[in-house]
């Protein structure tokens, strides 16, 4: 496996399956009374967030202290421009603390690739601007392959603001290597520049895509966040036509199979992209993909950090014991 | 037109002052080819070309410079630099700023606004022009500010920094665009009693506001990084060669960077507005394909285009709807750049690599001749500054203000080695061709054998 995970790009098909793979395992000591392996035993990871986040760090913070690794959380929020500080002295200063990986979220672009090349420990992308977020498109796909069995020809349905979004590059990145179609619906003011180039379709009209007529019969759909700050930037009018033209709202929640899973990788705004009635379906997964989150931070680490390059259940990290 | 007696102190053909060196040393330049024609000798004397002809014997006292068939051009005249005194003297000084000019082949350097305190006021552009003065390595010229504070609310004292010492006849608010209408349309028609030009940053701020970092398309979508569309810019050179036209001013376009950008200047020159326009070396070379490592140092404003853009640029500059190569050189401190791509610092380094970029993407593709060369980095850039003694033909009797450059010398550019304090350039590495053997300013060798040669007296000071 590779020394870092900054993109979802940077994973074979084969990587990705060792990865969940041996997710499945990590998610089976969920159900364990003592939730703990020895993976990293005497490794120190530390999470290094430039930006805020509750969700994605508790969860690396959760993984790996259940691999055994000393966890220490670092808010850099601020820290290098403001203070004067640049990003490579902020980078080299943590890392120099005898780190063994740096797990790393930060608002601009880029930033992670460029730690990356400055340190030498193992860096783990956990968000950078909105370019990309490889472990939530990992914790999707694993959902996914829960509920779906082998992604290959299945049609994924991505709805939002894509152009901000570093969950769907990631996501369309991944779930083309496992060979699944996605499809990305949004308003033609959220769609990224260039978005035609991408291996991907997409389209204006939800209700046609969910209803088949674009791509074909849908198997997931998965709502992105949609900041209310948009509208001021001129992106859609109002939340009510937002929710009319590209919420998940009851109607177009009939119009999908039955099969077909609903992710939203959180938070959700309630009533702008997702309606209550969707969120808490039966077709939710939201809360599925935050448990898969854990077991899949936790096979990131175990792969890329302990280096190993089989899948989990191996007697070295301890999972069938 | 500008109307007679409406000139303050006559400053418009900018003579030279008493104040300026004139070296007494005498130079031979034996077997220069003037814009690459057949060889010659030239020589220099009393801070003028004395005499040109075949065989000059070599007057007593004189030095003797065996030229070798390396082209004489006329000295390259910069109307963009960041020289960044006084305010950021770690990132770069008018000395070492000067010092990479002369190295460059350059012997004039347009010093930009945006210093800190900002050049809006007669006192900070007389002192960057003392400043240059005591480099003495080039003609530093001042450029004073549209705007006070570059705030882009009120003007600048743009008659008092027209009527001072340092005789401004370029105004920029460079880094910002003069973005209000009202505002530009007043600026322009406010310059016309000093035969001055307003030199736009042409940036739509609605439509690429300051977290734009990455030429708008395929790639800024794939990366994530904020877009810099091309229109931000044509829609504003669009607005202000209409403005141009209303107001019957002098308007100059910064750093064009669009296929676009070039279309609607040809459009408004073929209309008889009167409009110039600059393309810096980076934009004719490079790409946006260079940003897929998030690496900052290619990082500058307006951003690096597709390969459609640079082709269309290079053919405005062919043609002359783009009138002149400007470095838009800018020198920052490593610890403005070590940071993620849309936090860092915008901008590159210029003096010391434009005439190599200049020499091997325009003269080596056979899109100009020397003459063509000389045109576009220092003929019309004097005019355009109003700069007198520069640019000027080669020819007995005109100031020697000359750059002697052996194209057929190719050298690899290292970051550490430039002149520049700082070494935020993107052609680490590469191997440009054409180096700078000798530049004369007023007669006097700033660079000989390629290396700078410092000021033998300190220059008189003061205005």
């Amino acid at each position: 496996m590779a020394r870092h995970l900054l993109s979802a790009a940077d994973l074979t098909p084969k990587e990705i399956g060792q990865i969940l793979d041996s997710a499945e395992q990590m998610d089976a000591i969920q159900n364990r009374e003592v939730k703990k392996l020895p993976a990293l035993r005497g490794r120190t990871v530390v999470n290094l967030f430039f930006e805020d986040s509750t969700r994605t760090r508790s969860s690396f913070e959760i993984a790996g202290k259940w691999l055994s690794a000393d966890v220490i959380n670092v808010s850099a929020k601020g820290s290098s421009v403001s203070k004067g500080e640049s990003l490579r002295d902020t980078a080299l200063t943590v890392a120099a603390m005898g780190v063994d990986a740096l797990v790393v979220r930060h608002a601009s672009s880029g930033a992670v690739q460029r730690i990356a090349g400055w340190v030498d420990c193992h860096v783990v992308n956990a968000g950078d601007g909105t370019h990309e977020h490889p472990t939530q498109a990992l914790l999707d796909a694993f959902t996914l392959r829960r509920r779906l069995g082998e992604l290959t020809g299945r049609h994924v349905v991505i709805v939002g603001d894509l152009t901000h979004s570093r969950v769907a590059r990631s996501n369309v990145l991944l779930l083309r290597s496992l060979g699944a179609q996605v499809t990305l619906v949004a308003p033609p003011t959220l769609m990224p520049a260039g978005v035609a180039s991408w291996d991907c379709v997409t389209s204006w009209d939800l209700d046609a895509t969910l209803a088949g007529k674009v791509a074909g019969d849908v198997d997931a759909v998965m709502m992105l966040r949609v900041q209310r700050e948009r509208m001021t930037g001129g992106y859609f009018a109002t939340e009510r036509e937002y929710a009319a033209s590209y919420g998940l709202g009851p109607a177009r929640l009939d119009l999908l199979p039955e099969h077909a899973p609903v992710l939203h990788p959180g938070p959700m705004n309630r009533g702008l992209e997702i309606s209550s009635m969707a969120a808490d379906s039966p077709r939710s997964v939201v809360l599925d993909q935050v448990r898969a989150g854990v077991a899949v931070r936790m096979a990131v680490l175990y792969h890329v950090v302990a280096g190993a390059d089989e899948p989990a259940g191996l007697a070295g990290a301890g999972v069938a014991g | 037109m500008t109307p007679h007696g409406m000139t303050p102190h006559g400053m418009t053909s900018h003579k030279m002052t008493p104040n300026e060196t004139t070296s007494h040393e005498m130079t031979l330049l034996r077997g220069a080819r003037p814009l690459g024609g057949r060889p010659v000798d030239v020589l220099l004397a009393d801070g003028l070309i004395a005499e040109i002809g075949p065989k000059l014997p070599v007057p007593d006292g004189a030095e003797l410079i065996d030229a070798g068939g390396a082209v004489l051009l006329p000295g390259l005249v910069d109307l963009h630099a960041h020289l960044r005194e006084p305010g950021r003297e770690d990132a770069e000084t008018v000395a070492t700023g000067s010092a990479a000019a002369a190295l460059g082949g350059y012997t004039a350097v347009h010093a930009m606004a945006n210093t800190n305190p900002v050049a809006d006021n007669a006192e900070i552009v007389e002192q960057v022009l003392v400043l240059g003065r005591q480099a003495g390595l080039v003609d530093v010229r001042p450029v004073g500010a549209v705007s006070a504070g570059l705030a882009g609310e009120r003007l600048a004292e743009i008659g008092s920094m027209a009527r001072s010492a340092a005789a401004v006849r370029v105004f920029s608010d460079d880094g910002h665009c003069v973005a209000d209408a009202r505002l530009m349309r007043r600026a322009l028609e406010y310059l016309k009693p000093f035969d001055a030009v307003l030199a736009q940053h042409a940036q739509d701020p609605q439509l690429a506001d300051g977290a734009a970092c990455a030429h708008e398309g395929e790639l800024s979508g794939r990366l994530g990084l904020a877009g810099w569309p091309a229109v931000a810019e044509e829609s504003i050179i669009a607005r202000d060669v209409m403005l141009t036209r209303h107001t019957g001013s002098r308007l100059h376009v910064c750093h064009v960077s669009t296929g676009g950008s070039v279309e609607v200047i040809r459009w408004a020159k073929s209309r008889g507005i009167d409009v110039t326009a600059e393309v810096c070396p980076h934009h004719l070379l490079l790409t946006c394909d260079l940003l897929t490592g998030y690496d900052p140092v290619y990082k500058v404003n307006p951003p690096l285009r597709p390969a459609e853009d640079v082709e269309a640029l290079r053919a405005g500059l062919a043609d002359g709807t783009i009138d002149a190569v400007a470095t838009d050189h800018a020198p920052h401190a490593p610890h403005d750049k070590d940071h993620a791509f849309g936090d860092a610092a915008f901008g590159i380094l210029g003096l010391q690599t434009a005439l190599g970029v200049v020499i091997s993407v325009m003269v080596e593709t056979g899109l100009l001749d020397w003459a063509g060369l000389a045109d576009r980095m220092s003929v019309r850039p004097a005019v355009i500054g109003r700069l007198a003694g520069h640019g000027r033909p080669i020819v007995a009797g005109e100031p020697a203000n000359l750059t002697l450059v052996d194209p057929a010398q190719r050298w690899t550019v290292v970051p550490g080695e430039l002149a520049s304090l700082a070494s935020n350039t993107p052609y680490a590495g590469r191997e440009l061709p054409g180096r700078v053997l000798a530049t004369f300013l007023r007669g006097r060798a700033t660079v000989a054998g390629g290396e700078l040669v410092r000021s033998r007296r300190p220059a008189v000071t003061g205005s």
